[in-house]
């Protein structure tokens, strides 16, 4: 176990979710730190996704406690963790395939006014979005075969990139990046693992989930390991620690 | 202005390979853009709009009478409320749903309407008990299909179908047709500026607006949103619930807006309007080129659609060839109009492999 004595953005202490009779999590704990890459490991059913969704406010935890920035907190929808400033991009449910990339980006949180109005009549400030849009897609460096397109003729890296530099505008405390790289060829996951590194370095907290050893090893600096709804481990991932972290993920004893 | 798009484009890519550089050229902004949407989808986007210009010069042309001012006049009347009702179908198709109540709802609103004449000579009395009886409809459209969980609205919307029928039946006491409508309405319905029907100002006022929300507003963003992809919705936020009754509503409005229209050009009102009203406004929607799977479609698509549906309706009737036969040849088109969304999937997906293969 790592002593750690900073004091983390996120802090989840015993994290409980039932799913009817099925214990989905068991008293799971963590903690993410601006600045770092927390992966959370795990075979499929272990209880990643449960436990980022309770984070990002799609389920609600049945009992423990989630601090944010030394406060309690409990989101009762994804907008409120949003608002709150913990950003998800979600593994492929992140985009609108019908919508424009700016379309994308705003979806949800529209720039509208006039501000007196409530937010669903408002009217958008299109242009705003656009140029803003834009100017994030351009100092990340994602190419984008036409920036008035809907996304649905862009390719799954296109997308991906879309979806976490989404995430890169709005992202003030926490990004939680759902298999990132799940479904995309070399070059395209290697684009995702610089926009990753990017949003860290501008102090994000980031959590991710993924199932690419060399992306926990590059990438992260602590890795969470849940099994079967348990924490089972919590490890510095470096090429010496890969073994025994896929051990410990799979339940073998190394 | 989507073809000077494609000249742009192609100027670019043009001087791309001048000097000598791949496809991709920095845009004036900094981007990179290469050649945009593709020759196939632009033509699929504009396909209706173009088949039905084609239709009205043929028809035109071997047609006496047709291209005649009373006879658009006629051709307008007669579209109104098929496009009134259209628009509102049309956002519900947009969240990939269906309301096969319009039809039955509008015969209920102008019953609605009828008894409230007969104690209230009132245009606007008249016409506010139609609206709100056809939104409130919808309201319960929407929210037993959202809070009764249901997998798809073609089940409660088919049984307000039912439900709204029998009820303007029973209302109407056995009468098929009450006769009497305040002079308002008939003048809405009914009277014309010169040849022009002032339904069409109806129908013209109802586009503008929902031309507004649906394009310039947060929620009629929110609603190409919902159709787009649910679950994301849900992820980003957005009120998925009040989206989805809001559009069915506003399809029990389009649907009151109809039945004062139809009321008024009658000067009466009758529990059998409105038969399949449902099929010729969804057929107008996917004729026009929305997509049946939602997310994707105009305004624009509901009005071409139901444009196109009246001139073949009149241009078959100009000739007198059999009423059975217009069925046929609506069936046929819709059959085309859905092959055509079937094809831009095809070419969509075709488009994201050539990005793959590019990036």
């Amino acid at each position: 176990m790592i002593v750690d004595t900073r004091t983390p953005v996120l802090s989840v202490r015993n994290a409980q979710k039932h799913f009817g009779a099925i214990h989905a999590l068991k008293g799971i704990s963590l903690e993410a730190h601006r600045g770092e890459v927390l992966a959370l490991l795990g075979d499929n059913g272990a209880g990643k996704s449960t436990l980022i969704k309770c984070i990002s406010g799609l389920h609600m935890l049945d009992e423990g406690e989630m601090v944010l920035d030394g406060e309690d907190v409990r989101f009762h929808s994804p907008a409120a963790a949003r608002s709150a400033g913990i950003e998800t991009v979600y593994q492929d449910l992140a985009l609108f395939d019908n919508l424009t990339p700016a379309q994308n980006f705003y979806c949800g949180r529209e720039l509208g006014f006039p501000s007196w109005l409530p937010a669903p009549l408002r009217l958008l400030n299109a242009r705003e979005m656009d140029k803003r849009a834009a100017s994030v897609i351009d100092r990340l460096k994602v190419k984008l075969p036409k920036f008035d397109a809907p996304v649905a003729l862009m390719s799954g890296g296109q997308r991906q990139a879309i979806a976490v530099a989404r995430a890169t505008v709005f992202a003030r405390k926490v990004v939680i990046l759902d298999e990132p790289t799940a479904a995309l060829g070399l070059r395209e996951s290697r684009k995702v693992v610089d926009l990753v590194k990017q949003l860290r370095d501008e102090g994000n907290a980031i959590i991710l989930i993924t199932h690419n050893m060399e992306h926990v090893v590059e990438l992260a600096d602590r890795a969470v390991v849940l099994r079967q709804g348990h924490k089972v481990g919590e490890i510095k991932p470096s090429r010496d620690t890969q073994q025994a972290l896929v051990s410990m993920i799979v339940g073998a004893e190394a | 202005m989507l073809f000077i798009d494609n000249k742009q484009n192609n100027k670019w890519a043009e001087i791309g390979l001048a000097e000598g550089t791949s496809k991709t050229v920095p845009s004036p902004a900094g981007r990179d853009v290469q050649p945009g949407l593709p020759l196939g989808l632009r033509l699929l986007a504009f396909g209706p709009v173009l088949i039905l210009l084609a239709l009205i010069i043929i028809v035109g042309a071997v047609t006496p009478g047709f291209l005649s001012s009373i006879n658009i006049g006629n051709i307008l009347a007669q579209t109104a409320v098929i496009a009134v009702v259209a628009i509102g179908q049309h956002l519900v198709i947009l969240t990939r749903g269906i309301d096969l109540s319009v039809g039955s709802n509008l015969a209920l609103a102008t019953v609605v309407g009828g008894l409230v004449f007969k104690v209230w000579d009132s245009s606007f009395g008249v016409a506010l008990a139609m609206l709100i009886a056809a939104t409130l409809v919808g309201a319960v459209n929407g929210v037993a299909y959202v809070f009764g969980r249901l997998p798809h609205p073609f089940i409660i919307t088919l049984a307000t179908l039912s439900i709204c029928r029998g009820l303007a039946l029973e209302l109407a006491v056995g009468h098929t047709t009450m006769r009497g409508m305040p002079d308002g309405i008939n003048v809405l319905g009914d009277a014309s500026f010169g040849f022009i029907p002032n339904s069409f100002f109806i129908v013209a006022g109802v586009v503008a607006i929902f031309l507004v929300i649906t394009k310039k507003m947060v929620w009629g963003r929110w609603i190409y949103a919902v159709g787009g992809a649910p679950q994301a919705a849900l992820g980003m936020g957005i009120p998925v619930k009040g989206v989805l009754i809001s559009t069915y509503m506003i399809s029990g409005l389009c649907a009151g807006i109809g039945a004062i229209i139809l009321a008024g050009r009658t000067g009466a009102s009758s529990p059998l309007y409105g038969d399949l009203l449902e099929l010729d406004t969804i057929a107008a929607v996917i004729i026009g080129g929305a997509s049946f799977l939602g997310g994707r479609g105009h305004i624009g698509h509901a009005l071409v659609g139901a444009v196109m549906i009246g001139v073949i309706r009149n241009a078959l009737n100009l000739n007198n060839v059999d009423v059975f036969f217009q069925m046929i040849a609506i069936g046929a088109i819709i059959v085309v109009a859905v092959e055509a969304d079937v094809l831009r999937g095809y070419l969509e997906s075709r488009a994201r492999a050539q990005q793959s293969a590019r990036s």
